[in-house]
């Protein structure tokens, strides 16, 4: 058995690829990520309230689809599968598309218990003062359920964050990506992927205690 | 402190100067309370006048915040350190414990068990009884209270006054001296107290446990206590025999507060 | 397209076998650790739950991908080498007992206050106390979130085709290698993982009719659940 050695001259050396690709790559494809989650989620919402039936129902399969199967598989898919129809995607935009895709399914949910929040007096009053669809929506009623979602919305992008790690399957320089390389070059892989682990951690554990105070502050 | 008066002079209960505090209130003030063998005793007043709170303190749901509270000539409260007392801890309490019971309010079924589990558990689980015995006794309690055809009922298909007779079955299994009842027909609906109020004066015939009961119930009060104990504010405003208390009260709070319970009616 | 399928039958039931196996080993150690560290997460003494904080939080933390690796490729260096399966096990195992540890703590906790004290007013020790009335009652109210739990679980076991196991995911990979079909192949298995999930959600839903009946309630409604419940996590 090997005794425990741990090189810091080598993880001060890779330490500053590490940050960079966690900053740069790994966070910029959270964020991008979300915001697509975030905008497609709200579209779901809204639509899955159409009296139409069947449109309801093959949403919600879909959404349900989506929602149960490993993102891994799907970025693979969209990554192989979009070049066959005249798309090449770079990784990040591939990580980007998928993890926004999966991810608006989650969002939808909670815009729609936010939704279904609101109190019916509040569409009534809307319908009875003949407003448009777009005002009952714009005017009144997302701004009542946004700002309740939010914590819930926070947790979702955490959630997020934990999965871009699986962009490393297409060779995405992100975090893991990086320090796997850098751990291949020297086969000494304890110090770049133990890093790897504590910036991660660096980043979620306040993200997520961050969260937990807004979740608090909204009275939840 | 030390342990010169204890609960001897023959009394199974005994409140020395207890004290007790939620935050800033203080609900008991240095009270003084004795409770003999075998006696029934209600204690009535308004509410937050700390009733509760002494039966809550006898079953070591809260602790005290001064004085010593003693049970059959042990302390409950506190625990002997040489001839000291200090804080009791849980496995002094535990073994103190043993000789208390409590109906509560809310009767507090498991749910998880039908009627018969619910009284045979903690014989079983706690005292060690064998189970065969434990479900013999548990059916005869059953029968005792009246629901002798209710044994594999679940808590769910019992109306309240049945869930309140399961649980005084349920304390009852564990054979204490002293049976603590808390407003045990205030959740209920009124045509099924008199029910449970019928098995409550069998279990004071019939048997010599002691009860504590807090209740508003003044015609059960009136039939089956030895004493009757007004409260206000932490303290005993008055104390003594039903007929008394309820005819010819000599405090004007008893006055004020009878007269407001019996308007209710 | 469908005889391309049917080739493809043999590894595909076996890479589904691999998935299933994952799925339920990480389970089973999964259940344990968060009974475990839930109940550490109850306790009356604050060291304990300190500790069973710690773990929740750095386990929660992790991307259970960068967990695997480090378990497969530095664990070595540190003198433990661990099988791939062993290794994605461990991860998958330690990443959902600490989301497990939480809802194991809160529907503790929600057990009402009342029921705690039946059982002091009956002289119940904390362990009979948690064996006999507390963990049955909690038991109801884990499962909807539990079952949330399992399937991102079974999406997690994906992850264990990046460290050389041959699972589902690695089939459609292999099949996508062997034959350029790459939208059958991802497809194909997307629907198997479908369907293996809405399995196990039955499975879970079933078990909670049970326990509902035990505690003689009907089971909530589907909707008043899905409402409180934030978003379990993808792969990770």
């Amino acid at each position: 058995m090997g005794g425990i050695s741990w090189d810091w001259n080598y993880t001060l050396q890779i330490l500053p690829d590490l940050i960079r690709a966690l900053l740069e790559v790994t966070v910029v494809v959270t964020i991008l990520s979300f915001v697509v989650a975030l905008v497609l989620g709200l579209v779901l919402a809204i639509v899955m309230r159409t009296p139409n039936v069947v449109v309801q129902q093959v949403l919600r399969w879909v959404m349900e689809f989506i929602r149960s199967t490993p993102p891994l598989v799907q970025l693979f898919f969209v990554y192989y599968v979009m070049p066959h129809l005249g798309l090449t995607l770079g990784t990040i935009t591939a990580g980007v598309v998928t993890l926004g895709i999966h991810y608006s399914t989650y969002c939808a949910e909670v815009y729609r218990a936010g939704i279904e929040d609101v109190p019916r007096g509040q569409w009534e009053a809307c319908r009875a003062l003949s407003l448009s669809t777009r005002r009952t929506w714009l005017g009144v009623i997302l701004p009542q359920a946004i700002p309740k979602v939010i914590p819930a919305q926070g947790n979702n992008l955490i959630s997020l964050l934990k999965d871009v790690p699986l962009l490393a399957a297409i060779a995405t320089p992100e975090l893991l990506q990086t320090a796997f390389e850098a751990g291949n070059k020297t086969l000494s892989y304890l110090e770049p992927l133990t890093m790897a682990g504590v910036l991660f951690l660096a980043v979620s554990i306040p993200a997520s205690i961050l969260i937990r105070r807004l979740e608090r502050r909204f009275g939840h | 402190m030390d342990t010169d008066t204890n609960g001897a002079g023959g009394t199974i209960i005994h409140f020395d100067k207890v004290v007790k505090r939620f935050g800033d209130n203080v609900v008991l003030r240095e009270l003084d309370l004795s409770v003999r063998p075998g006696e029934h005793v209600t204690l009535i007043g308004p509410s937050g006048s700390g009733k509760t709170t002494i039966l809550r303190l006898l079953m070591t749901l809260e602790r005290v915040n001064g004085g010593v509270i003693w049970v059959d000539g042990e302390p409950l409260s506190h625990m002997r350190r040489g001839d000291r007392l200090v804080t009791a801890d849980e496995r002094h309490l535990r073994e103190a414990r043993k000789k208390i019971g409590m109906v509560f309010q809310q009767f507090n079924l498991f749910p998880n068990m039908n009627a018969l589990r619910n009284v045979i558990e903690a014989p079983v689980t706690v005292l060690g009884k064998p189970r065969d015995e434990a479900e013999r006794r548990g059916r005869e309690l059953l029968d005792m209270v009246g629901l002798a055809d209710k044994v594999d009922a679940h808590p769910t298909q019992l109306s309240g006054g049945q869930q309140q007779r399961v649980a005084i079955a349920r304390a009852l299994a564990m054979e204490p001296k002293v049976l603590l009842l808390d407003e045990v027909t205030s959740a209920l609906d009124p045509e099924l107290v008199a029910g449970v109020l019928g098995v409550l004066r069998e279990i004071a015939r019939t048997t010599d446990i002691t009860l504590l009961c807090v209740t508003h119930e003044m015609g059960f009060a009136r039939d089956v206590s030895h004493r009757v104990m007004m409260f206000d504010q932490g303290q005993i405003v008055e104390q003594g025999e039903p007929e008394k208390i309820f005819t010819e009260p000599d405090h004007d709070r008893t006055k004020a507060f009878l007269k407001a319970v019996l308007e209710e009616r | 397209m469908f005889a391309e399928i049917a080739d493809r039958m043999p590894q595909l039931l076996s890479g589904t076998w691999i998935t299933l196996q994952l799925t339920v080993y990480s389970a089973a150690v999964g259940i344990v650790l968060a009974l475990v560290f839930g109940l550490m997460g109850t306790s009356a003494h604050a060291w304990v739950r300190r500790v069973a904080r710690v773990y929740v939080e750095i386990f929660r933390g992790l991307a259970v991908l960068i967990l695997m690796f480090w378990f497969l490729y530095s664990l070595p260096l540190l003198g433990l080498r661990l099988e791939p399966m062993f290794a994605g096990v461990l991860a998958l195992s330690l990443n959902i007992g600490a989301y497990g540890a939480e809802v194991v703590r809160g529907a503790i906790l929600a057990v009402p206050k009342p029921q705690y004290e039946a059982t002091i007013a009956l002289n119940f020790t904390t362990a009979q106390r948690l064996r006999r009335v507390i963990i049955p009652q909690a038991w109801a109210a884990m499962l909807p979130p539990l079952t949330n739990l399992l399937i991102q679980l079974l999406k997690g076991t994906s992850l264990v085709s990046l460290i050389t196991i041959v699972d589902l995911s690695k089939v459609a990979d292999n099949w996508r290698g062997n034959t350029g079909n790459s939208a059958l192949a991802y497809g194909v298995s997307l629907v198997f993982y479908f369907v293996i999930a809405q399995i196990l959600v039955l499975i879970m839903r079933w078990l909670e009719r049970r326990a509902n009946r035990r505690l003689g309630r009907a089971t909530p409604s589907r909707r008043a659940e899905r409402a409180t419940l934030p978003a379990a996590g993808g792969g990770a």
